[in-house]
């Protein structure tokens, strides 16, 4: 048995803070950038079977453009923001005005522009998530990849694969209202860094 | 055209069809998707492999399906129980690419290359023959056997469709 299915409620809750403090300002950084009220969903914590982690961006085979981030200092984990095709289109066309082209593939420039969005949007989420918790998280130079959510997102399982068939998943979806752009962050914490993060925060740990 | 029984196999997980039904798995990132074949009796088995070995398993009760050195054993030994015959197996295998490049890596994150070696190190041991792979590379892959004709298709965004 996975020993993550135990949290509390009220553990489950930290991380939901967790992630609405991390999302909140990476959603005000997007707003920033795009000049444009952008909103959030409250953040969902779960423990979640591999199998069904795809579903909340559309399924296995649903084609996505994720960044991805390792993130390392005192509570290593897995960051993902990811968007669906259409989504990245819009959002490179009101953010650089480029006029993305209707077939597949993406120019270098719109891939490089691609990245360092999630690049900005990543790194205020983990700024504001250490000042919140006092701990250290820096992260590394994001990878982008524009494939199947399936084949991306079980990269960042591995290391729950090790314990079990689920992984615990901070997700917050982000959406721009009018051209309705969505997007989503996910924070995958590595199983071992829950407890840095909970005693941080000065929950007692049993 | 007749309908064929399709086989869903999840991740770690692992399946069999001897009714002449296609498996199929998809996503395909860095797991490896492996199949074995009994041509003669039409029994085919697919694994989709999430991690080289159980040595690192820390979990009470290991999935077997999902780690490389337990698969394949529990997939030859289902096999054998739905009629195949070991010294006939063949192999196939498909995934085990890098999703992401980084300058930094880690062993954790060459997790990829490692489940295909793991998996070939098995076949060797069970002296089983690997017929084709479409392993590496940095994108994800959907595969599907079709196991009256004993071909296995492969699906990419990027590179489409692919036939071994």
């Amino acid at each position: 048995m996975n020993p993550l299915s135990k949290l509390e409620a009220f553990k489950l809750d930290v991380l939901k803070e967790v992630g609405n403090i991390g999302a909140g300002n990476a959603a005000t950084a997007l707003s920033r950038l795009l000049d444009k009220p952008v909103d959030m969903k409250v953040p969902t914590v779960n423990l979640i079977p591999f199998e069904q982690v795809a579903d909340k961006v559309g399924g296995l085979e649903q084609v996505v453009v994720a960044v991805f981030l390792r993130v390392e200092g005192d509570a290593p984990g897995n960051m993902f923001f990811l968007i669906k095709e259409d989504s990245a289109k819009r959002l490179l066309n009101s953010l650089l005005s480029l006029e993305v082209r209707d077939d597949n593939g993406y120019s270098e420039m719109e891939l490089s522009a691609l990245s360092e969005i999630g690049n900005i949007l990543a790194g205020s989420y983990l700024s504001s998530l250490a000042d919140f918790t006092k701990l250290s998280m820096s992260p590394t130079v994001p990878a982008l990849a524009v494939d199947m959510a399936g084949a991306i997102l079980s990269y960042g399982l591995v290391q729950y694969g090790e314990m079990g068939d689920s992984a615990l998943l901070i997700d917050t979806t982000f959406f721009e209202g009018r051209e309705d752009l969505e997007g989503h962050f996910f924070l995958i914490p590595d199983p071992e860094s829950f407890d840095k993060i909970f005693s941080s925060l000065g929950v007692p740990s049993e | 055209m007749i309908q064929q029984n399709v086989v869903k196999v999840g991740m770690a997980d692992l399946n069999i069809s001897s009714d002449g039904g296609t498996l199929r798995t998809t996503g395909l990132g860095s797991c490896v998707g492996l199949i074995l074949f009994d041509e003669r009796n039409r029994i085919a088995g697919m694994a989709h492999v999430m991690l080289p070995t159980s040595e690192i398993a820390r979990e009470s009760s290991i999935n077997l399906a999902k780690y490389a050195d337990t698969a394949i054993p529990e997939l030859i030994q289902r096999m054998k129980q739905a009629g195949a015959m070991t010294s006939r197996l063949t192999a196939k295998m498909a995934g085990g690419a890098q999703m992401f490049a980084f300058a930094m890596q880690s062993e954790a994150m060459r997790i990829g290359p490692r489940n295909v070696e793991s998996c070939k190190e098995m076949l060797t041991r069970f002296d089983i023959p690997l017929l084709g792979e479409d392993t590496g590379g940095n994108y994800g892959r959907t595969i599907e056997f079709d196991s009256t004709r004993g071909i296995l298709v492969i699906r990419s965004v990027q590179l489409g469709i692919k036939e071994i």
